[in-house]
């Protein structure tokens, strides 16, 4: 299968900060959602890829080619959505427009009309008067409108309703008939990404903890709950972000059938959602 | 064609959509030849991924339950009956098991059962 991202060892380092060898890829006509803390590292590595930052070492691919090299055309290509509107706040939306669609040697005019009419943005005399909302779905609509093959989105959910959030994912949706698309959204509001992302990384303190398709994460590990008896040397090393209480404890676990046989009917098993992952492995850490 | 996808059960969300294409085709809702939404469109429809709707599809079509056709879609196949016998046997047989769990809750004999059985095939 064809990858439009390849991500190989990828370092950046500054005071504070490591983001440390990171590698995955994306095929194309697939969805990755990033996910991940605040300050794990998701930003730092969108950045490096659009090059707005530098790499320390690595090697980024997009549609095969380097990320440096051949930074114009791959721009041209790729739908970027930021977290915060980088855009002239004193001008309105039609100037804006105006300004960014030379820079696309596929601009859609048709395209963004419509979307603009789709998305009810309001043509209001300043872009700073627009809600959080009605930003990113101008943003969204720049991004979808020069025939990207590929949308970057960095926390486009964050601060937004549930209403909007759910009217975002009906527009993936739609974008993802055509199977030469793909998308990389990160996020830190997993319940977003749980069903219509294909594939999940997660990263941690600049470190990747796991690259799988979803459906492979969410079948490999389970919530176990159980009395605190239970809890000796072998069966610790089973659980992650283990938290004892006065009666029992809970923890997530990797190894379902390793656990239903040390422990078998004692302790409760649950499936996992992407937040506990996200929970438990961030907690994992903090355990001493 | 119904699919209701519930999240809290406990079989995969690919499962679930197998288990009710297949419910469709064994009573007769899907026929031979019905064409099915494409993967993508039932990945949009559903609000799930493309990588679970292509795996239900990869199951159902490597039991024999649907078959694509390169350029053209994804249709119901054309079931040997034996097959689809076989399926239907099943269906009963998950209902008899569902009758005797309840006759037991109520405490019926199996030869009230019976009876009840004897009955209601010489009545339909």
């Amino acid at each position: 299968m064809e990858n439009i991202l390849e991500v190989n060892n990828l370092s950046k380092s500054w005071p504070g900060f490591n983001l440390d060898q990171v590698s995955f890829s994306i095929p194309r006509g697939y969805i990755m959602g990033f996910i991940g803390p605040n300050g794990a590292g998701k930003t730092t590595t969108i950045k490096l890829i659009m090059n707005l930052i530098h790499k320390d070492s690595g090697e980024i691919k997009v549609f095969g080619q380097d990320h440096i090299r051949f930074q114009k055309e791959i721009r041209d290509r790729i739908g970027f959505v930021y977290d915060e509107g980088y855009f002239y706040e004193h001008l309105d939306i039609v100037v804006i427009k105006q300004i960014i669609a030379p820079f696309y040697s596929r601009w859609d005019e048709k395209a963004f009309q419509q979307y603009v009419r789709e998305f009810h943005i309001p043509v209001k005399p300043k872009f700073k008067d627009l809600s959080r909302g009605e930003k990113m779905k101008f943003s969204l609509a720049l991004a979808l409108s020069h025939n990207a093959e590929f949308i970057i989105m960095d926390e486009p959910t964050s601060g937004l309703d549930p209403v909007f959030r759910n009217e975002l994912l009906d527009i993936l949706a739609d974008l993802m008939q055509d199977d030469t698309k793909s998308i990389l959204f990160s996020t830190h509001i997993t319940s977003d990404l749980q069903r219509i992302a294909d594939y999940i990384c997660f990263i941690k303190q600049g470190k990747i903890v796991f690259c799988q398709d979803m459906e492979t994460v969410l079948n490999q590990h389970i919530v176990v709950k159980g009395p605190s008896d239970i809890l000796n040397e072998t069966t610790r090393p089973l659980f992650t972000g283990l938290r004892e209480h006065s009666f029992g404890f809970e923890a997530m676990s990797r190894d379902a059938a390793e656990v239903s046989r040390l422990m078998g009917d004692r302790v409760k098993i649950e499936k996992v959602n992407l937040e506990d992952i996200m929970l438990y492995t961030v907690r994992g850490d903090s355990r001493v | 064609m119904n699919i209701i996808i519930a999240n809290s059960s406990p079989d995969p969300i690919y499962e679930q959509i197998c288990q009710q294409i297949k419910n469709a085709i064994v009573k007769g809702e899907l026929t031979p030849g019905d064409l099915l939404p494409s993967i993508r469109n039932l990945a949009r429809e559903l609000r799930i991924s493309v990588i679970t709707s292509k795996r239900a599809y990869e199951e159902l079509e490597r039991e024999g339950f649907i078959e694509t056709v390169g350029g053209k879609g994804t249709f119901v196949s054309l079931h040997n009956t034996e097959l689809l016998r076989e399926k239907r046997m099943q269906l009963i047989e998950e209902k008899l098991t569902e009758t005797v769990m309840e006759s037991k809750i109520l405490d019926i004999s199996l030869a009230t059962l019976h009876e009840m059985l004897d009955l209601l095939y010489k009545e339909v």
